[in-house]
């Protein structure tokens, strides 16, 4: 369809989820920026092909995904500093404990095959449902529920592998386990 | 069902959790909004063909 005025509001309307689920894939604010730049451009260069009332951000998404997978294939061999450069994007700083547990979060996520992650951060956190993500990663929807649940498990390992120790304040919990030590 | 019971007692917190973690560094770069760089692109470009002309322009120059 044509560039329309609404259309570029909805476009727009789409750069926040775009840059968040960037930023989840690749880790490095610079480089999400860079994919999302590049995302815009592709979107607008082919807007002729996307289907007036189908899902627009759900089109924005598959383009970004597409890109990752082929720019990460070219950049496999460079080493990365994730963290560092995903902080930089935070316009403020977690307080300190936060910012530990942030940074353990996301090192456990890095660490998921890429399958795995992607499925999981667009049905946990950009909120897609089972069939759009199938859709956005060109596979089944019994696939995507597979890496989800496999998603979980493993970084529930990851980051819970001692059980109950690590786990924050929560009071249930905490009563759980002061009852079994005592 | 089948859900809720595979996740039951510490499982289903440690699951919340995950979720919570997921979402809480998802929506922060969300609530950033839109940078001015990608608002500016979206409003300057007319149509494809200068899309796809700065498509061009990017892989070219690099």
């Amino acid at each position: 369809m044509p560039l329309t005025d609404s259309l570029r509001d909805d476009i727009l309307a789409s750069v926040p989820s775009l840059r968040a689920f960037a930023i989840s894939l690749s880790g490095n604010g610079d480089r999400a920026d860079d994919l999302v730049q590049e995302t815009l451009l592709r979107a607008i260069a082919n807007i002729d092909s996307f289907q007036p009332g189908s899902n627009l951000p759900a089109w924005l998404f598959t383009i970004l995904r597409n890109l990752f997978r082929s720019d990460y294939r070219k950049r496999r061999r460079e080493v990365e500093d994730a963290e560092g450069n995903y902080a930089k994007t935070l316009k403020t700083q977690p307080a300190q404990n936060a910012h530990l547990e942030f940074e353990e979060f996301r090192n456990a996520l890095d660490k998921l095959p890429q399958d795995q992650r992607e499925a999981l951060i667009l049905v946990g956190a950009s909120g897609f449902s089972y069939e759009d993500a199938a859709a956005i990663c060109g596979c089944a929807v019994g696939t995507i529920k597979s890496r989800v649940n496999r998603a979980r498990s493993k970084l529930s390992a990851l980051l819970y592998v001692d059980g109950a120790e690590d786990f924050g304040p929560d009071e249930t919990v905490r009563a759980v386990i002061g009852g079994n030590g005592g | 069902m089948k859900e809720v019971k595979k996740q039951g007692g510490l499982n289903a917190e440690i699951q919340s959790r995950i979720g919570h973690q997921l979402r809480a560094m998802y929506d922060d770069v969300v609530r950033q909004g839109v940078p001015d760089r990608f608002a500016e692109l979206i409003r300057k470009l007319d149509g494809p063909e200068e899309a796809a002309a700065e498509i061009a322009k990017k892989d070219g120059g690099e």
